[in-house]
């Protein structure tokens, strides 16, 4: 996994509630087996004008004027800013690889669906629930600011505004640490995999029913 | 001291907890399906890991699969390949059961692991689906996994999981006549919203939910993650067990007693405290339609579309007037008025047996009406479809001008050539009316099979209860 700490970054508003994960990443592009070669398609539904295929090369798809990332002043944007219940919907990790992919690692959101949340944190990219107050806040000055860029600072855990204005977040301690050090968490776990097979053995003898 | 469910399901699994509540968490059952298994399959070679026990696998392949000319097999190449990458990642890895494509076992992910005995009481169950909650029907701590995720519990059996917060859902007294666990569901999403549940485990509870069969609990739990809960789940009783009897992968003589004398503690205990509790009087909920592009956008039968112009709350506002664009419907109008184009019936909230049979009490004698284009009775597996077949179903629903197909996802996500076109509309009996959902420009609107059946008759939404 790609490591995280701190990074200064060009902000993209997409400023609605519930953006479900067949938005982020629309099923026939599930299809792959492969990790990577999301990001064309991240948002394809809002982003094109033509219905996308997989494999497709999307440079020459029509694209939506009206759609946020479609804007030049947005162009390498690297934080999005969005409103409640980002995520949700599916399990389809295909949604943090897509955004990724395009080049985002930190998501602002007012809050978070529990497995796209969870889905994040395994692939380097980093979702952070901000105050409702912080994100209208955050979305008016996208809004009227050119070239609006943020820091966020993981071991800090602050995001910081160019007039210096710090906005403090919470983090899972141990998530903190596997982003900031990029650790594989199987690794993590198979440290302790004694105790996994005692689990599993006292389990057998008390139900062994669950091991037919 | 008074324990509810969740907190029994957890203590019985923790294998390892860290300081700051992070815990390893052993997973007795492991569902796999070709969507969301081939990354795993290959992070888990690249690192030369080996899978912890592969007897905890049960696969199948159901998203990609046709419902159609069998014989002619998967026609699209991209979803072929993942099938087939499915089937020589099992032959090579091992697994309890796989039912391939074109197996008489196969289906839905989440019918056919509880019509087999593969999700028992008290097992934690995951899968890369969120959908996985609806093994939760069994009094199981079963939640939907990423890829990653899927990765983690192959190599170590285990799960990082920190404890939920627990929300008791209490749905007493009796349901009205046409009234079915999804309407439950909807109406609990229209009343804590699909964010609702986020961060809880739900448990849902009470004589209406005890009165449900161990279908209609699935449909309910199923749901359990539209409203934003990972994990929903119904206490073991006489239901359960009764289920659960006689299926292949069920324990049988000494172990099946022991088995359920242990199942029946599953329960959460007199005094049990929960953080949050929702309560909904069954009498008071009514067959539910959603209208807009979340579950959360739902109103009876007998109501109107919102009005945006009363919604005071400006993202709320901008939230209906958007969906209601993309769903072409004005505000104000009664939700009886609106016309369908197709109507699907199936997916895992609702492709089993009791699902079939609703919706087929309903077609009984009727036919589609002249406008709907296209329906299609999708059986959850293919135990669930040779089920309805011995009861005549079939001929009802074809009969009644439905298509009776294959077993498989089909038009819930759409990944297979069962689709709408866009500006179609769909009385749906799946999941999810998102944006997309079921294919691009598509409007869903989520129902019972029971109301399917009844719009698919009048060609617009009807009040099912008229019809029975």
């Amino acid at each position: 996994m790609e490591k995280f700490n701190r990074l200064e970054g060009l902000v993209a508003p997409l400023d609605r509630v519930n953006v479900d994960t067949d938005a982020i990443i629309p099923k026939q592009f599930l299809k792959s087996i492969k990790r990577s070669g999301f990001g064309p398609n991240l948002f394809d539904e809002w982003r094109y004008m033509d219905v996308g295929q997989p494999g497709q090369d999307c440079s020459a798809r029509p694209k939506n004027p009206n759609f946020v990332l479609n804007q030049e002043r947005y162009r390498g944007a690297s934080i999005l800013l969005s409103r409640k219940n980002f995520g949700c919907g599916s399990s389809r990790e295909h949604a943090p690889w897509a955004l990724l992919d395009y080049g985002f690692r930190v998501i602002l959101a007012e809050s978070f669906a529990d497995i796209f949340f969870s889905n994040c944190f395994k692939n380097g990219v980093l979702p952070i629930v901000l105050p409702a107050n912080e994100i209208e806040a955050l979305f008016q000055l996208v809004n009227v600011t050119p070239g609006f860029k943020l820091t966020v600072d993981l071991s800090a855990q602050t995001v910081v505004c160019p007039d210096g204005h710090t906005i403090p977040f919470a983090v899972d301690p141990f998530r903190k640490e596997c982003l900031i050090n990029g650790w594989d968490d199987i690794g993590l776990t198979l440290r302790h995999a004694d105790k996994i097979g005692e689990y599993e053995e006292r389990r057998r003898a008390e139900q062994p029913w669950l091991f037919a | 001291m008074a324990n509810n469910l969740y907190e029994k399901l957890w203590q019985s699994h923790v294998v390892h907890e860290e300081s700051d509540g992070t815990a390893l968490i052993y997973i007795d059952r492991h569902l796999v399906h070709e969507v969301t298994s081939p990354q795993a399959f290959e992070g888990l070679k690249l690192a030369g890991r080996k899978p912890w026990r592969v007897s905890s696998i049960v696969a199948t392949a159901d998203h990609n699969t046709p419902t159609n000319h069998w014989d002619r097999g998967i026609e699209d190449p991209v979803s072929r390949l993942q099938v087939e990458t499915l089937d020589a990642n099992i032959r090579e890895t091992g697994a309890l059961a796989y039912f391939p494509f074109k197996d008489r076992r196969q289906g839905v992910i989440h019918v056919i692991g509880p019509e087999n005995g593969a999700t028992l009481p008290g097992m934690t169950v995951v899968c890369g689906d969120s959908h996985t909650s609806t093994h939760g029907a069994f009094g199981c701590m079963a939640l939907g996994i990423g890829t990653s995720e899927v990765e983690h519990v192959m190599a170590t059996q285990c799960l990082l999981q920190k404890k939920s917060k627990t929300l008791l859902v209490r749905v007493d007294g009796a349901l009205g006549k046409g009234v079915s666990a999804k309407d439950i569901a909807l109406a609990v999403i229209g009343r804590i919203g699909t964010a609702g549940g986020t961060g809880y485990a739900i448990e849902f509870g009470g004589s209406a939910i005890r009165a449900l069969s161990m279908e209609g609990r699935m449909t309910l739990c199923n749901m359990a993650i539209e409203a934003g809960a990972r994990m929903g789940f119904v206490a073991v009783d006489d239901v359960t067990i009764n289920y659960l009897k006689g299926r292949p992968f069920a324990p049988t003589g000494a172990q099946w007693d022991a088995a359920v004398a242990y199942w029946r503690t599953l329960h959460s205990d007199e005094g049990a405290r929960f953080d949050r509790v929702v309560e909904l009087r069954g009498a008071d909920i009514r067959p539910q339609v959603t209208w807009g592009t979340s579950p959360e956008m739902v109103v009876s039968i007998n109501d109107t579309v919102p009005d945006p112009a009363k919604e005071s709350d400006p993202v709320r506002r901008e939230a209906i007037e958007r969906a209601l664009q993309y769903m072409g419907l004005n505000p104000n109008m009664p939700i009886s008025s609106i016309k369908v184009d197709k109507i699907f019936i199936g997916s895992c909230t609702n492709s089993r047996i009791e699902d079939l049979r609703a919706a087929a009490t309903v077609l009984k004698g009727r036919r589609i009406a002249a406008n709907v284009k296209l329906a299609l009775a999708v059986p959850g597996s293919g135990l669930v479809k040779e089920q309805a077949e011995r009861e005549g179903l079939d001929r009802i629903f074809i009969d009644a001008g439905f298509e009776w197909r294959m077993p498989g996802c089909s038009m819930c996500l759409a990944m297979n050539a069962d689709r709408l076109e866009p500006g179609e509309r769909c009385a749906s009996t799946s999941n999810r009316n998102f944006e997309g959902r079921q294919g691009a420009g598509s409007r869903t609107h989520l129902v019972s099979p029971a109301m399917a059946a009844a719009a698919a008759v009048a060609g617009h939404f009807a009040d099912v209860r008229e019809l029975l």
